[in-house]
């Protein structure tokens, strides 16, 4: 992204065209967070990553599911709570690195928010039960027509892709839970709706009647606040989940940066797999360039006259 | 070039299969002991590159066919999970995504190649025109492909651009019809395009054949453009000279590829195609994969009607036009002199064009509103212009450079100070 973005801008600006660019979206653009996982060589951060599935579970969950997940992930190479040996006092024919024998994932699991549906039993009827380790996390809602009634007619987004589902994802999830603000006074919210500055809308619609004219334009000389409103109110505050690790502050910025940790890992599971094999081919290509340069230069030089 | 064959059987086998299907004589005449110009510079290096890319997307495609499921209620997920749970599938897929891409950026280059270098003109315009075939039949399966993980993405350009169809009077709506198996883009249509992205990379696999044999016929064309006047003095065999220098030039491809697949997997990609298609929400923007825009602002370009060619239409006929004039462009370009190296005037048009594609490129992804219409109507002008006033134009008046007597003599004078040759290439291998 950040490379087409730039070459485009590049050549936009060649040809004159960066204001067209600059009219594009009127949202606040996203804070630049510094993240663990970002760069070549970038890898989550584990803590990060069970505080977020923590700040997840309490509170995102109410409203949004992780549908592409399974339990097991948390507890797969790379996941949260992977486990390489078993604690102590388990038996030796436990093997806790398979997350589906991982005793962390096994207790999220029994003892999450949610039952999941299964059967039919043997007299026909669908049960819900305690999830197991190798089932998809449930979400919070049956079905779509459900999660409209619970939330203002607004869908809820799966998260388990939304940071790869927006541009700067892990940026933008970032400032839009921290960034919600007063509606600015020129402004008329709706109930049920609330203001952030980052979420991409049109607030000419929400601009009080007298600003604007007969026709519906914008009154000369008021400016049409940046951002939207959205559906979901400010679901964090300071203190709403409590972390075993008293070192770690409980602050909104604290636990967005979490969250977003562990949706980002939610979205791309393999991330560090890919990097580190990335590595490893780039230095096997490049050492193979070098090679095949030599063996092409030795090879023409027999043919100089 | 057709050149006597050279191929010795060495062993019983070899010459047991040699007097029944004379396979390896084939590949030993084409790819060891061909006879190749020896003043080929980089830009040759892309055939060999776009063979790589040919073959990496077939491997990848068969895998990822064995994981994928081509049912609108099933296609996103299964490509998560291939994802997520197949082992080593992020890799496939991303290898596949951006191979998608690497390719049209191979093949864009070899076509500039081709054109810079006059490499269309006689004796070379079947393989020429063989080569816009392969061109057209990529762009097929690149938007069928792009439709496959049914994304918000996949789902609305395959609206889009299955409703331009429907332009084409009288029968547009059937057309449409067959493409969308129903009365719009749905789980029908996703199973035609799956079996449709199946097959054609196998076809292209046949054309490259075929582009492959017309190549052998003539040869190589060269920088210079001059043909080979004594296969001696002018030439090397393939084997080793261009092995080596292909290779090296794969080498250094794959490390631009695998720097876009390892650390920039969805650079090229657009957020979007992470939701799943939804018929109920047209996305903010509807653009396409970045090597569709140049075509998509030509397409959008004509924004007026045209007497009874609605503009609609009108953008239709423009965006078919710009592919099919290049099977026509070795009888629009009548200047017997190839290569652009000695033809200053032909090289300054050629580079303006160079910068209308670009510009065109990147006016495809912005809105057309404003500016960008008429800077796009500019740029289409000119692409058109380009090949049928330009090119025709100056085939009459330009006066060339004196053209070296052959390839040995152009590669020796490289090596004098007052060398008659335009110096702007790199020096080729010497
Ligand atoms: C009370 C229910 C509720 C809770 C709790 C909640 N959300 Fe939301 N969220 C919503 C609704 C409803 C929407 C859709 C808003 C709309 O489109 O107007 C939404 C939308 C979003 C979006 C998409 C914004 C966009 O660009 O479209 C993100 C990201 C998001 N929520 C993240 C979170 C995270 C992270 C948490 C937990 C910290 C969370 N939400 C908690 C209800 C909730
Ligand atoms: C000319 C060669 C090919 C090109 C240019 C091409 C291009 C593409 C593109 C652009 C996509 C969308 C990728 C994405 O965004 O996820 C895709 C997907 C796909 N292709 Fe191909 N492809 C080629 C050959 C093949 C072949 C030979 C097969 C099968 C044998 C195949 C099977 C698939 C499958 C199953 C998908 C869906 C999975 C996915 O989206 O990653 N492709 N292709």
């Amino acid at each position: 992204m950040i490379a087409r973005t730039t070459i485009f801008a590049a050549l936009a600006s060649l040809a004159g065209m960066t204001a067209a660019i600059a009219s594009a979206g009127s949202a606040k653009e996203a804070e630049h967070h510094h993240w663990h996982f970002a760069g070549p060589f970038g890898t989550f951060d584990k803590d990060a990553l069970q505080r977020g599935y923590q700040v997840y579970e309490t509170v995102c969950a109410s409203c949004h599911g992780v549908e592409q997940l399974s339990f097991r992930n948390l507890g797969q190479k790379g996941g949260p709570f992977y486990l390489n040996t078993c604690p102590a006092g388990f038996a030796d024919n436990v093997d806790c690195s398979n997350p589906n024998e991982n005793p962390i994932v096994k207790a999220l699991a029994a003892q999450y928010r949610y039952q999941v549906l299964d059967g039919p039993d043997d007299s026909g009827d669908m049960v819900e039960r305690t999830p197991l380790a190798s089932d998809r996390i449930p979400g919070p809602y049956p079905n779509e027509v459900i999660a409209r009634l619970a939330n203002n007619n607004a869908l809820p987004p799966d998260l388990s892709l939304i940071t790869k589902a927006r541009h700067h994802g892990p940026d933008y999830v970032y400032s839009l839970l921290i960034g919600y603000a007063d509606a600015p006074a020129t402004v008329e919210i709706t109930p049920g709706q609330y203001y952030n500055p980052y979420f991409h809308g049109d607030m000419t619609q929400a601009l009080k009647p007298e600003f604007l004219d007969a026709e519906g334009h914008v009154v000369d000389g008021v400016v049409v606040p940046v951002g939207g409103v959205l559906a979901m109110a400010p679901p964090l505050v300071d203190g709403i989940v409590d972390y075993a690790d008293e070192a770690t502050p409980e602050t909104v910025e604290q636990y967005a940066a979490d969250v977003v940790e562990f949706l980002t890992w939610a979205s791309e599971p393999k991330m560090e797999a890919r990097k580190s094999m990335g590595v490893m081919s780039l230095i096997y290509l490049v050492i193979l360039c070098i090679i095949l340069y030599w063996s092409y230069r030795r090879v023409w030089a027999g043919l100089k006259k | 070039m057709s050149h006597p064959s050279t191929y010795n059987p060495n062993s019983g086998l070899e010459k047991w299969l040699d007097a029944r299907l004379p396979i390896l004589r084939l590949a030993h005449d084409s790819f060891v002991d061909f006879p190749t110009p020896k003043n080929l510079n980089y830009w040759w290096t892309f055939g060999g590159i776009l063979t790589v890319c040919l073959v990496i997307q077939i491997i990848t495609g068969i895998v990822l066919a064995m994981h994928y499921t081509p049912h609108t209620s099933m296609a996103f997920d299964s490509v998560e999970h291939i994802m997520r749970d197949v082992n080593y599938g992020w890799l496939m897929r991303y290898v596949h995504a951006n191979g998608g891409s690497m390719f049209f950026l191979a093949v864009y280059i070899h076509m500039f190649r081709g054109l810079y270098y006059g490499s269309y003109k006689e004796p070379r315009e079947v393989l020429w025109m063989l080569g816009v075939v392969i061109f057209i039949l990529m762009m097929a399966t690149a938007f069928m492909g792009y439709v496959l993980p049914w994304g918000q993405m996949s789902y609305w350009a395959a609206t889009v651009i299955t409703n331009l169809f429907s332009a084409i009077p009288l029968i547009g709506d059937d057309i449409r019809t067959l493409f969308w198996g129903g009365f719009s883009v749905d789980n029908p249509t996703l199973n035609r395009f799956f079996s449709l992205h199946y097959l054609l990379p196998f076809a292209i696999f046949g054309v490259v054949m075929l582009h492959i044999w017309a190549l052998h016929v003539p040869g190589n064309n060269n920088p210079t453009g001059v043909e080979v006047k004594d296969v001696k003095k002018d030439t090397v065999p393939f084997h080793p000279y261009y092995t080596v220098k292909d290779g090296f030039g794969i080498a250094v491809f794959l490390v631009l590829f695998a720097a876009f697949v390892f650390f920039n997997p969805d650079g090229l990609g657009h957020p979007d195609n992470y939701i799943k298609a939804n018929p109920l929400s047209t996305p903010a923007s509807i653009v396409p994969e970045w090597y569709f825009m140049p075509f998509y602002a030509i397409l959008r370009a004509i924004t007026f009607d045209l007497g009874p060619i609605s503009s609609k239409l009108g953008g239709v006929i423009a965006m078919f036009s710009s592919l099919l004039i290049l099977f026509v462009l070795p009888w629009l370009d009548r200047s017997k002199v190839r290569s652009m190296r000695y033809r200053p005037a032909a090289r300054l048009w050629f580079v303006i064009f160079v910068v209308a594609c670009i510009a065109l490129g990147v006016l495809g992804g912005l809105p057309a509103e404003g500016r960008n219409v008429l800077y796009a109507q500019i740029a289409t002008a000119y692409y058109f212009g380009f090949f049928l006033i330009i090119l025709p134009l100056l085939g009459i008046m330009e006066t060339p450079k004196p053209l070296p007597r052959s390839i040995a003599d152009a590669v020796l004078n490289k090596h004098k100070p007052e060398a008659a040759s335009g110096g702007a290439q790199p020096a080729p291998a010497e």
